[in-house]
């Protein structure tokens, strides 16, 4: 039975797509037979992000109303064995995803997939709750600010409340926390709050920690998910999140200033 | 707006749960009765006063309609309210001033129930929560206290008609005794709300002491005022 994770975080501009495409790309890369999902109809990004977007042809909506197969609307990726996109339509909005659309899509891909990856839209409403609805498991992507902060924990609170798993008495959905575009420095500055402080408001489990990093900018501008560059920072933290995920005990890096070398002589 | 209130229906029937104590006679002698009873009562000045009784003679005892007379006014007389009677004939009940209760629920004879060693648990109208309150969420007790065991974040709204327990961080907003019970207090281990009022009185995290944020603190309504006080 395939494992449904959502990738949601509340606000916008936090690094869901981002790490939709690198988690998706990873547990693929691990084994898995993963398909990441756009939710975000109307805004269709992930295409962009993992570079197939010139390869677009049917998509989630066509499939909801019938006009196309999961097959014809699953692009596999060219790069990375095992790994396929359902792309969203950018045409359409939020109200053409339907309940039940959903419910028999997810059923579909959960037949021949071992992960299925759901890349929510930002904000509360009905395509962030269709994407969260059918979830196992969740990413909560927050920056280390006050305000992405309050919406993830907004969104937990209704991972807790309207979601299957919590209407149907289940197991509750297992959360993990992913805080991205963290930058140390800042953080010693007091510009930007720290592991501890998110931990502590969200009180989750740590997944893991991106840094602020320019490889994220070129990879998205190069269509390759961040994880598949495998010598930069983002690449190996992201690499570090699905080793974590699938049971694997990693200590945690970049979360740590940088040390000068003035910093290492004198503080060792 | 009276009128208007009355046009639909002169009346309301409505379920409502209140305790009826039973009054077991175990014994026809009704003045050893009353002494004994005189001497549970001294025991708790005041607390029984008001209390409403059933009346139900053990299955062994034969009262008869001056018995019952007798220990109906020694219990007035007392300060207790008898209110009815059973497993006695109605009139019997209804000349000594009682009423009557038919399907009526009364434990078994014998000294172990009479002492109350298996008396079934009376449900509490605690409210206890152990998952943290997120951004957003609402919880009120209704009729009781509300105990939290967790984080509240921000943005999360407490509420109960009682008093509220946070054994935890409490950066959202507690409001207790939102019935208007001035008594209800807030009790929790780390003060960091946005919001805390007894009984409509209100104060924002702004107004409150700086040296107790963080702490565990205790917040009760003296006159129109909230008092903090350090745990």
């Amino acid at each position: 039975m395939a494992r449904i994770i959502v990738v949601t975080s509340g606000k916008g501009g936090v690094g869901k797509t981002t790490t939709s495409a690198a988690f998706g790309a990873g547990l693929a890369r691990a084994g898995h037979r993963t398909v990441v999902v756009d939710f975000d109809v109307g805004l269709r990004n992930l295409d962009l992000i993992m570079g197939c977007e010139r390869r677009v042809v049917y998509d989630f909506v066509n499939v909801i109303n019938g006009e196309a197969n999961l097959n014809q609307a699953l692009i596999r990726d060219k790069r990375t064995e095992g790994l396929s996109i359902l792309p969203a339509s950018q045409t359409r909005d939020k109200d053409a995803l339907t309940f039940e659309g959903v419910q028999t899509v997810l059923e579909g891909l959960a037949k021949d997939h071992d992960y299925i990856v759901c890349d929510s839209p930002a904000g509360i409403e009905r395509g962030a709750h269709l994407a969260m609805y059918f979830a196992d498991e969740a990413l909560i992507v927050t920056n280390p600010e006050v305000s992405s902060v309050r919406d993830s924990d907004r969104v937990l609170g209704l991972l807790a409340s309207k979601t299957r798993r919590a209407e149907q008495d289940d197991e509750p959905i297992r959360e993990h926390l992913v805080i991205t575009r963290y930058a140390p420095e800042r953080v010693g500055k007091g510009e930007m709050l720290s592991v501890e402080d998110v931990c502590e408001i969200l009180s989750i489990d740590l997944l893991g920690v991106i840094p602020e990093s320019t490889a994220v900018l070129n990879a998205s501008n190069s269509g390759v998910p961040v994880i598949l560059e495998e010598k930069t920072d983002a690449g190996q933290a992201y690499d570090d999140v699905v080793a974590r995920f699938l049971g694997e005990a990693r200590e945690h890096r970049f979360i740590d200033e940088k040390k000068g070398l003035f910093g290492r002589l004198f503080k060792g | 707006m009276l009128s208007e209130n009355h046009a639909g229906g002169a009346f309301e029937l409505k379920g409502r749960m209140a305790t009826l104590t039973v009054l077991q006679v175990l014994t026809a002698d009704i003045d050893e009765l009353l002494k004994q009873l005189d001497g549970r009562l001294s025991q708790a000045p005041g607390f029984f006063t008001g209390m409403p009784l059933v009346i139900a003679p053990s299955a062994s005892v034969a009262l008869d309609a001056a018995g019952l007379q007798r220990l109906v006014d020694g219990l007035r007389a007392r300060e207790l309210v008898p209110v009815a009677a059973v497993d006695m004939p109605a009139e019997q009940a209804a000349s000594a001033g009682l009423g009557w209760l038919r399907n009526f629920e009364r434990p078994a004879d014998g000294s172990a129930t009479e002492r109350g060693k298996s008396k079934s648990p009376a449900a509490s109208t605690t409210r206890i929560v152990t998952t943290p309150v997120r951004s957003g969420q609402q919880i009120y007790a209704h009729g009781g206290d509300l105990v939290v065991t967790a984080p509240v974040s921000a943005g999360a709204e407490l509420m109960a008609d009682g008093h509220i327990h946070v054994y935890a961080n409490l950066r959202g907003r507690a409001l207790a005794g939102v019935q208007g019970d001035g008594n209800a207090r807030i009790f929790c281990q780390s003060l960091n709300a946005e919001l805390v009022a007894i009984a409509g009185h209100y104060q924002l995290s702004e107004q409150m002491d700086r040296g107790l944020q963080g702490g565990p603190v205790v917040i009760q309504l003296q006159g129109a005022d909230l008092q903090l006080s350090a745990l």
